[in-house]
């Protein structure tokens, strides 16, 4: 279970990044995060942005049509 | 002796400045983006590649001119300015992101209203929206002083939480250093 949950459902882009990115800000290192998003574009979105951000992301998993994106603050 | 003195402060003044014009890691990368036009097909993107920018940790400017004034506008700002002319440019291009027309298939304002449509059911930011946010995550919003000048819009006509009215050469300088600069 994750420390943060990011609802991001039902939101198109840009949001799941902006959300991802503020939920963030507010965490501490270390701790999980995930973010559910139904917009297809962070498929490839979140992982871009973690990776330039730093961050890891631990796990990725559809369910239905969400997605799911597990990531740890760097 | 003064003079050794002051010759060691130089140098102690020299040293540190060496330093900070050293590339500091901790430093946010820049992103300017241009916003000349008061369509909302440009205004759109320009307000979403800031947010955006933002979210990566980037530090973020946004400097409007020309038609992309009509972004920082207050809707009921009315025909600003003194002379006929600008009255005449305030008339047709009403201020506030939720009067800027598309620059294609405009056809007299139905346009905007069937993409406002389709962006509330499915679920796209408007730019109002994203305006707010920008301005929550400290993007800096700059009006280009000399159109609002030549358009006649005052300090009063635009939304608050702006930053200090602008020109080119500051423009310049910080493109100069920026990572990504763009011209919508």
């Amino acid at each position: 279970m994750a420390d943060i949950t990011v609802d991001a459902r039902n939101l198109q882009c840009p949001m799941p990044v902006l959300r991802i990115a503020k939920a963030m800000k507010d965490a501490t290192s270390g701790q999980t995060l995930e973010l559910i998003a139904t917009d297809r574009g962070a498929l490839s979105d979140i992982p871009a942005w973690a990776n330039d951000m730093g961050h890891s992301l631990k796990e990725q998993f559809e369910e239905g049509s969400e997605f799911h994106f597990i990531l740890v603050k760097s | 002796m003064t003079a050794e003195i002051s010759d060691e402060a130089a140098l102690e003044a020299a040293v540190e400045e060496a330093f900070e014009e050293q590339e500091d890691p901790a430093k946010p990368e820049k992103m300017v983006l241009i916003a000349a036009s008061g369509d909302l097909d440009k205004a759109w993107p320009v307000m979403i590649l800031a947010t955006t920018g933002a979210a990566y940790g980037m530090d973020v400017t946004v400097f409007f001119t020309f038609w992309g004034l009509s972004i920082l506008k207050k809707p009921d700002s009315g025909l600003t300015g003194e002379d006929w002319r600008q009255k005449m440019l305030a008339a047709f291009n009403r201020g506030s992101p939720d009067k800027l027309g598309l620059s294609k298939l405009h056809f007299a304002g139905l346009g905007p209203t069937m993409m406002k449509g389709l962006a509330d059911k499915y679920h796209v930011a408007s730019v109002q929206e994203l305006l707010e946010t920008a301005r929550d995550m400290g993007v800096k919003l700059w009006p280009c002083q000399m159109t609002m000048d030549l358009m006649g819009i005052s300090r009063d006509d635009m939304i608050d939480g702006l930053d200090e009215p602008a020109g080119a050469g500051s423009a310049i300088s910080l493109m100069k250093e920026a990572s990504i600069s763009l011209f919508i």
